[in-house]
């Protein structure tokens, strides 16, 4: 047994017991993610960083996601017109992480500024899936699920739109937790969708999720949707599920392109919970299809905004810097952006457009409204819903670029919770064809603790075995 | 000939003066090296994001308050978005279709709507003109970007250049009592856009209207909507229609010069800020807010004509501007006895001494000045005397009294001085004398002017006019 065989707790644990080296972990990951393979960073620390090792993350290296800012190292957001930018300060949720003790490792591959569902969008190559390295790791935290499940990094932070943490966790066979809207500051966080967006940890396991999360949590004076949690973070400890009450949506069962073997995956552990003691029922999410049409406004919307900044004018990309203004924003953002990012920039720009911002954006404001209602609804009767985290396992590389609502589709079970703001968490649920199948739990806003608590008792007795894609 | 009517509404944006920008903890600053006052958020680095600045919401409750709005209890800020170098997010963060302050009145021009905003960086074209057109590059400063503004919009109630005028001296007035801004037009503390308009006389539906953009000064206001009302109709009366566009005013060439037309208007794709919670007003803030509102101008103005019997125009004059009312006032506070006369004397008197100065930074105290309205009264000193005393008095500053003494500027004394001299011109001019028998009162000129003569102009002409009419017995 080798250190990389420890979990992320665990590790920290043995380092504030005196029982591990923090700089041997340390050299340990750094050899590891250099050698990486994968295509699942961006960028990797020449040397430690000299920050603590004795708070509560034990001097345990973190890979953080490309789009969170980190002072002096590139922050490009997996887009050219990024390239090589390094932004004067750090985002808060790695301030935070490093200021617990985790030093930072690498910073990982994503999809161009968030968009995406395949790690394909990157303008620095795909990420290939550790289980099947012609497959896709799922996006847009690629990179961050990949170097997870590859055990390149002990732990990862990403950030999930639309289910841009649980989509690759499950299709990579690790744990994704998208917190509550606010749990965690946006501040440093390269935007894609502000209403939407939300870092979360990609993790091995579930206890290294509530530990990584209990260090990044907490209202930030920088970013006014802030919250924090009303109570801290605390270690999952429970082995059943008694007095659960899981919701298990009709919609998860009507809907067509939901793979056999991840549904016979799903079926088998919503079994396994009711043998931990939950009481299991249908539910009803009525507007939860529109979801993914709601969020296909509302994002792209907000995104068209918070990509205009990437002008020339300051940072980044500047193609033709000699020529008149129109000329230069024009070539600078034509040959900056992917052809997803300008695809949403249109879609985005139509939907806020004078005469449609009503008929597109209007609507898809009330329809997230109602989502909300519906998810407030099954809460009087639920503590949790359930279902599988993505249609599909992991799908071989170009299989759908060619394709962008095949594309979306991947979205269908996660963009729901992240138009309400809730949390949810992906859990590895064994495998279909040799690929990992996720099984997601969402709860009402702040149930951070109660979810963790419930995905750790499912996790024990499904038991996982990830080992084979660190091999 | 059509007579026609102008109907103007004003958008006016005033930096507030607070000690950071909108949304960022950079200090305002004004003549600093270039981008000393920046930061991430207000250079709009990737990943930065707003917080709203607690006192510029105060002062912008403040202002509500002051101009009769309705405050909202919860407002929203919106992106208006559009490319521009000098807005460094690609969108600046403003109030849209939920403001903080609605309606509302200020003199006889009431308020549309009130609301925050954050401003533009500035441009510095590089080349002779300094203006856009025919330089090679253009360079940002961002010191600027961000500073909080309030954006007022009146309604269409102002009918004249005039009017506008006077209309937003008012309304600097109102808002540098308030302590909010500087409001210094010169530095773009404040600034003004015009909607202007015409229609026959008599007609209630508005006439197609241009935007007068970015005046900086108030005399330049006026002359723009003036040259604009012309132009307009001109047009008119040539049968042509006037066209909706954006137009810039060139104060020294007097010239009105279209920016963009209509068909280039921007789509703003406004929405809201997803990056701010809606903006709460409690009644704790709103209670706050009232209990420092001053007393404002128009307020003021009334008391003056209510409590003291001044005439509306001396009340709004003094009033409006305030550093004249603080100094009526302390000159009052000396002596109380004919504020009437005191007023014309502040703002007649001594303001066509010292024009547009302050009168408290000017060498007549204003105990000096009440002091010498006081021996006007008793007679001590006639007007041609006291405005000699006057002269001296803003030349050297002093004590009028002694300034009487010492110049021999004190009235020639009522009875039997004054008698004397009268008795002696109406002997020396029997002619007016006679003619003043028959009834004819304009001959008692000569004699007033030989008394004059005699006294070097420090006899009270009323007085002589009553001693005359006594010594001949006329009613």
């Amino acid at each position: 047994m080798t250190p990389l065989d420890l979990s992320a707790a665990a590790a920290a644990e043995r380092v504030r017991a005196g029982d591990l080296d923090a700089g041997e972990l340390w050299e340990l990951y750094r050899g590891r993610a250099a050698a990486d393979d994968l295509g699942a960073f961006v960028w990797v620390a020449e040397e430690r960083p000299g920050n603590p090792t004795d708070g509560p993350l034990g001097g345990v290296p973190v890979a953080v996601k490309d789009l969170f800012c980190t002072a002096g190292v590139p922050s490009q957001a997996g887009s050219k017109i990024l390239e090589g930018y390094r932004p004067p300060y750090t985002a808060t949720a790695v301030e935070r992480l490093t200021g617990a003790g985790a030093p930072l490792l690498a910073k990982t591959n994503q999809d161009e500024f968030a968009m995406g569902s395949s790690n394909e969008n990157s303008a620095f190559g795909p990420v290939r899936n550790p289980w099947d390295r012609e497959r896709v790791p799922g996006g847009s935290s690629g990179g961050s699920a990949a170097a997870v499940a590859a055990g390149l990094a002990p732990w990862a932070i990403g950030t999930d739109t639309g289910g841009s943490i649980r989509q690759p966790a499950s299709l990579c066979g690790i744990v994704g937790l998208k917190p509550t809207y606010g749990a965690i500051s946006r501040y440093g966080m390269i935007a894609f969708a502000s209403s939407l967006d939300q870092a979360g940890p990609l993790t091995r396991d579930v206890a290294d999720a509530a530990l990584l999360l209990s260090a990044m949590v907490g209202k930030d004076p920088c970013d006014s949707t802030s919250l924090g949690l009303p109570e801290p973070v605390t270690e999952p400890t429970a082995t059943d599920l008694r007095g659960v009450r899981l919701g298990v949506p009709e919609e998860v069962f009507e809907t067509e392109g939901v793979e056999s073997g991840v549904l016979a995956a799903f079926e088998a552990t919503v079994e396994l919970a009711r043998q931990l003691g939950a009481t299991v029922e249908r539910c009803h999410l009525p507007h939860a299809p529109h979801a993914l049409s709601a969020y296909y406004l509302i994002a792209p919307a907000e995104a068209s905004s918070n990509l205009a900044r990437y002008d020339g004018v300051r940072y980044g990309l500047r193609v033709n810097g000699d020529a008149d203004l129109l000329t230069m924003y024009l070539r600078t953002r034509g040959a900056g952006f992917g052809p997803e990012v300008k695809r949403r920039i249109m879609l985005g720009t139509y939907a806020l457009s004078s005469g449609y911002y009503d008929a597109y954006y209007g609507t898809a404001q009330k329809v997230r409204t109602l989502i909300s209602d519906d998810f407030r609804a099954a809460w009087e009767r639920f503590d949790f819903v359930v279902t599988p985290t993505s249609p599909t396992v992991a799908f071989p590389l170009g299989a759908k670029t060619a394709d962008p609502l095949a594309m979306y589709l991947n979205d269908y079970f996660t963009v729901p919770m992240s138009l309400a703001g809730i949390p949810a968490i992906s859990i590895p649920n064994g495998l279909s064809e040799r690929l990992p199948t996720g099984f997601q739990l969402a709860g009402p806003a702040f149930s951070e603790n109660r979810l963790l608590d419930a995905a750790h008792a499912l996790e024990r007795a499904i038991g996982f075995d990830g080992s084979a894609a660190r091999a | 000939m059509t007579d026609y009517e102008p109907v103007i509404g004003l958008e006016i944006h005033v930096q507030l003066s607070t000690r950071t920008k909108m949304f960022c903890g950079c200090e305002l600053s004004f003549g600093d090296p270039p981008n000393t006052h920046t930061c991430p958020v207000c250079l709009g680095l990737p990943g930065t994001l707003p917080v709203l600045n607690a006192r510029a919401i105060d002062f912008g409750i403040l202002l509500g308050l002051a101009l009769e709005c309705e405050i909202a209890p919860r407002s929203l800020f919106h992106r208006k978005n559009y490319f521009y170098p000098d807005l460094p997010k690609g969108y600046q963060i403003s109030q849209y279709d939920v403001p903080l302050c609605r309606g509302g009145r200020l003199g006889e021009v009431r308020i549309h709507r009130v609301h925050l905003e954050e401003d533009a960086a500035k441009l510095v074209h590089l080349g002779e003109s300094g203006r856009i057109h025919g330089s090679a590059h253009s360079i940002v400063d961002f010191n600027r970007g961000g500073t909080p503004l309030v954006e007022i919009v009146s309604e269409p109630d102002v009918r004249s250049p005039e009017q506008a005028r006077e209309w937003l001296q008012l309304l600097r007035t109102t808002v540098r009592q308030l302590g909010i801004s500087d409001v210094n037009m010169e530095e773009g503390s404040l600034r003004c856009d015009a909607n202007v308009s015409i229609r026959p006389v008599g007609r209630s539906e508005l006439g197609v209207k241009t935007e007068l953009k970015n005046m900086n000064s108030f005399r330049f206001i006026e002359r723009g909507i003036t040259a604009e009302i012309a132009r307009q109709t001109a047009l008119l009366d040539a049968g042509e229609p006037v066209v909706q566009e954006t137009l810039h005013f060139d104060p020294q060439s007097g010239s009105l010069t279209p920016l963009r037309s209509k068909e280039e208007a921007h789509d703003y794709r406004y929405f809201p800020e997803p990056d701010l919670v809606p903006l709460v007003v409690t009644e704790e803030m709103l209670a706050e807010a009232r209990a420092q509102l001053p007393e404002l101008p128009a307020a003021r103005a009334e008391r003056y004509a209510r409590e003291l019997g001044l005439a509306d125009d001396r009340a709004r004059l003094l009033a409006f501007r305030s550093e004249l009312g603080s100094y009526f006032e302390a000159a009052l506070a000396h002596d109380g006895e004919d504020p009437q006369t005191l007023a014309n004397w502040v703002v007649g008197e001594l303001v066509s001494r010292i024009g547009d100065a302050d009168p408290a930074q000017s060498r007549v105290a204003p105990e000096a000045l009440a002091g010498l309205v006081g021996l006007l009264r008793a007679g001590r000193v006639t007007q041609g005397g006291a405005r000699q005393v006057l002269d001296r008095l803003v030349a050297d500053g002093g004590d009028p009294a002694a300034i009487v003494d010492a110049e021999d500027l004190g009235a020639v004394g009522g009875g039997d001085e004054l008698g004397a001299i009268v008795d002696r011109a109406l002997e020396a001019q029997p002619e007016e004398v006679e003619q003043l028998r028959q009834g004819n009162m304009r001959a008692i000129g000569p004699i007033v002017g030989f008394v004059m003569r005699e006294t070097k102009g420090r006899a009270d002409g009323k007085e002589v006019t009553r001693i005359v009419r006594e010594r001949l017995g006329l009613s």
